[in-house]
């Protein structure tokens, strides 16, 4: 019996890759298993390798797992690439149809089953991720019964007859592995779920369901990777809270229109990647002066330029905290689950509200795509505050005087009306401006309109600006990271707990401004302080050492591959880290 | 009821003497105040230049947002707020140059605003720098020895990008300029008017008296019809582009906001922002 289980399908992209893996894991979710499933796919439409990679787990789990215990191959490519994350118990299902051979360096057993073949005669060849997924079934012993309703769901449309010749063609998978395996099912038994019903979405999916619940009406967008699935899915939801998604010419129309509507009374965001938010730093320069909230998704991919489009990395944190020209307040948050980034979300557009300012939500490919097991989210931890935005009629004004919509304030935050209300007519401009909004160079006033500005931010009321998993007073390590790198973090850590390392761990949300009251006691009291992030140049450690100090303590783990950290990158960069410590602790290295 | 006085505020402008631009904002005024608007009803948004500061000079709600990208703000604001009356505003620069892109996709996006350009064919602000409508030849500080580039033709431009209004003006006819706004404000739809409105300190080619020369009234022409696309492309080839009036309008054309799919009838920014228990579990269910 096995707790958690690996399993990958890979093939050419365009072949119904991706489909096989959403069946699996759809019917696998509603079982009550804890999901992950990350893709690996190319920049283009058809054709290149693509796999699907399913983590299934008795207890949640937010990691690429190391290794794997089935790899489901419709063509040689697949095991070709793949075969080296197959541990020596691990299994090769491969199609018949391309002759697979078997690497003579795996110990992996390989079994050929006519996937192809079998779909075909069942009437067409295209359901031959059917067989495979069958053919899974045999191996954990899953009743193919419980693939039903997700055939039905989608496949329903096309008649009885197609969900039938579907569900034929997993159980035919199934006989015919199951004959290949002696009549013995479950040579990998996986043990049962809890039968919980839980969500199963992508990152990019919590954050779109975040906009809607926070309150957006108006989402303008250019299509770009990692973000699309944000527009899609408000595209279809808006209209029924009578919004919609207008996809413009650009990102800086994206990110203007979004001002615009602001500006005009209502929730509007944009989302996109570094290509994207590259065009949109002069907007969001404008919306850092003009005082108008803004909210911008940035789902980080591999940069810099095009980069690597459709690879994990997280190089765009310093851009973002400093990107457009001049000084502005600014907030950058960066959740690092899917439920954080729901309740993030909902979150970024009340500050953005409260202190009138950019709001950066920070995502990287790994949780934006990464498909993720999701306790159910609670409504009622979902509160919209909109600030100092006016609501109530306003005094009558006389002729010659305009609303003093950038009043200097204690907090800096100033009143703010909209458009169309009576009274509260003042000018709104990117150029530096008095209290009315009107234009002025004077240097007194430019003073007191930046220093009311920058204000804003000193007090910054943020939930949770810091992950916390630190049960140690005194740790040997203490590990930092932000978004999605959270799994891989945990499990490292995890394996070097067993080992009698204490290890501490700090997943950032608040990135800007710095929680460095909160981060600072975890620094001090550990003898060393690991960052780990997908980039190069160690920017979030950078910002630690900025803001923290401690620069000869904070070290870096980097990566900068395109592919996320696995758990054992946490563990062997923490133990080379300090060889020593770990040897002591540990005993045997 | 609001008279034209009432968009006025006190801020001098800092166009030079005998701009064109003095008419066109007076033109504003008069066409809100003539339509029966009130000051808070209507918001001016415009880019950067000389012209980019007419959102200051009207006494309105405002936004001097940044270069080029008056377009996509307005179309936000319009969205927001349907409402709300919403012009656009700025010079050729901000609109045929840098902000050309959103120039044509909000002509063919079809939101129901009116977009006014200053034309003055030459870059003023920064003192004498050719523009996207300076002629072939003219010779600027950054074309010393004559602009090489041809001539962009906004009209025309805005016919063949699917515009479903398109005027032109010329900003010492106060009059027409006047009655043209209105209209456009009035159209359901995108309008465009481009308004000749000379630089009288860096353009000394396109002066007052030149285009008192140059220009036709389209009210001049026998038998011509706003609603003939080709007639109206025709004209604007014959005439080089040179016509005042209203060019072209389709007046059955839809605006984009009447053809989005759920778009609420009450102002967007009138709504109330929760979604409720039910709405919400619903949403949640889709991925179980």
């Amino acid at each position: 019996m096995i707790n958690q289980l690996s399993w990958k399908v890979g093939g050419q992209q365009g072949e119904g890759i991706e489909s096989t893996g959403e069946i699996f894991s759809t019917a696998l979710n509603r079982l009550g298993y804890f999901l992950y499933g990350y893709r690996h796919f190319s920049s283009r439409i058809k054709g290149g390798h693509t796999n699907n990679k399913i983590r299934v787990s008795t207890t949640p789990v937010r990691a690429v797992a190391d290794d794997l215990d089935i790899l489901v191959a419709f063509d040689q490519e697949t095991i070709d690439v793949n075969h080296g994350e197959l541990h020596e118990q691990g299994i090769i299902i491969a199609d018949a149809k391309f002759n697979p051979v078997k690497p003579e360096q795996t110990k992996a057993e390989m079994y050929v089953v006519p996937f192809t073949e079998l779909a075909a005669e069942l009437g067409t060849s295209l359901m031959k991720n059917m067989v495979a997924v069958g053919a899974t079934c045999a191996v954990i012993n899953l009743d193919v019964q419980v693939f039903t309703n997700v055939v039905e769901e989608i496949f329903g449309r096309k008649g009885e007859a197609v969900v039938q010749k579907n569900m034929e063609a997993i159980q035919q998978g199934y006989n015919y592995m199951l004959e290949q395996l002696g009549g013995k099912a479950g040579i990998m038994q996986l043990a049962p779920a809890d039968g919980q019903q839980r969500m199963f979405m992508i990152g990019n999916d919590a954050i779109a369901l975040g906009a809607l619940a926070g309150g957006v009406r108006l989402m303008a967008a250019y299509p770009i990777t990692p973000a699309s699935e944000i527009m899609e899915y408000l595209i279809e939801k808006l209209p029924k809270v009578g919004g919609t998604v207008i996809q413009t010419e650009d990102e800086i129309a994206a990110a203007t229109m979004a001002i615009g509507a602001n500006y005009g009374g209502i929730r509007s965001f944009t989302a996109s990647a570094g290509p994207g938010l590259s065009l949109m730093m002069e907007a969001i320069g404008l919306a850092g002066m003009t005082e108008t909230p803004l909210v911008v998704v940035d789902t980080q991919r591999g940069g810099p330029s095009t980069g690597l489009p459709t690879k994990q990395e997280q190089s765009d944190l310093m851009a973002m905290i400093y990107g457009t020209h001049g000084e502005i307040p600014k907030i950058v948050m960066a959740p690092s689950t899917a439920e954080e980034a729901f309740y993030d979300t909902v979150e970024a557009f009340n500050l953005a509200e409260e202190y009138q300012c950019p709001v950066i939500l920070l995502s990287d490919l790994q949780l934006s795509l990464g498909k993720q097991t999701v306790e159910p989210l609670d409504y009622s931890q979902v509160e919209i505050r909109r600030g100092k935005l006016v609501q109530e009629e306003l005094p009558e004004l006389d002729a010659k005087s305009y609303f003093k919509r950038y009043e200097v304030t204690e907090d800096g935050v100033s009143p703010r009306v909209i458009p169309g209300m009576k009274h509260g007519i003042h000018h709104v401009t990117g150029v530096e401006h008095d209290e009315t909004g009107r234009p002025s160079e004077g240097a007194a006033n430019r003073q007191a309109q930046m220093n009311k500005r920058m204000r804003k931010l000193g007090q910054i009321r943020f939930n949770t600006p810091v992950y916390k998993n630190a049960q140690h007073e005194e740790a040997d390590l203490l590990l930092i990271g932000f978004n999605s790198t959270r799994g891989a973090i945990e499990e490292g850590m995890e394996r070097l707990e067993q080992e009698g390392i204490k290890v501490n761990h700090a997943q950032i949300r608040l990135i800007h401004p710095f929680p460095t009251e909160e981060i600072l006691p975890l620094i001090e009291s550990a003898k060393n302080v690991l960052v780990v992030e997908n980039n190069a140049t160690g920017q979030l450690a950078n910002i630690i050492k900025m803001n923290v100090g401690h620069v000869h303590k904070v070290k870096s783990l980097l990566k900068y591959d395109g592919n996320p950290f696995q758990p054992h990158h946490i563990y062997d960069g923490s133990k080379e880290l300090f060889p020593l410590q770990g040897a002591v602790i540990n005993g045997n290295v | 009821m609001a008279t034209f006085k009432d968009f006025r505020n006190d801020v001098k402008p800092n166009w030079c003497p005998g701009c064109g631009d003095f008419s066109v904002q007076a033109a504003i005024q008069r066409a809100a105040a003539n339509i029966g608007l009130t000051p808070d009803q209507l918001a001016v948004i415009s880019g950067i230049g000389c012209s980019g500061r007419i959102s200051g000079y009207i006494k309105s709600y405002g936004l001097h947002g940044i270069h080029g990208r008056s377009l996509p703000i307005a179309q936000g604001v319009k969205m927001a707020n349907k409402d709300l009356t919403v012009i656009a505003s700025g010079g050729d620069g901000d609109g045929f140059a840098i902000g050309m892109g959103h120039t044509i996709h909000a002509m063919r996006r079809n939101i129901d605003l009116t977009y006014i350009v200053m034309d003055n064919q030459i870059y003023g602000l920064t003192k004498g720098q050719t523009s996207p409508r300076s002629a072939q030849g003219f010779v600027t500080k950054s074309t010393p020895k004559g602009a090489i580039e041809g001539t962009v033709s906004p009209m025309e431009l805005a016919l063949t990008s699917g515009a479903s209004f398109v005027a032109q003006s010329f900003s010492t006819d106060l009059k027409d300029l006047t009655a043209i706004i209105e209209a456009g404000i009035n159209h359901k739809g995108f309008s465009i008017i481009n308004v000749f409105s000379p630089c009288v300190t860096y353009n000394k080619i396109n002066t007052y008296d030149w285009f008192k020369e140059n220009l036709t009234k389209l009210s001049t022409i026998e038998e011509y019809d706003p609603s003939n696309r080709e007639l109206a492309m025709n004209t604007l080839m014959q005439h080089n582009g040179l016509v005042t009036g209203i060019i072209y309008q389709d007046k059955e054309r839809p605006s984009y906001q009447e053809l989005v799919h759920g778009y609420a009838d009450e102002p967007l920014a009138s709504q109330d922002l929760q979604l409720g228990d039910e709405m919400f579990n619903d949403l949640v269910k889709e991925f179980i």
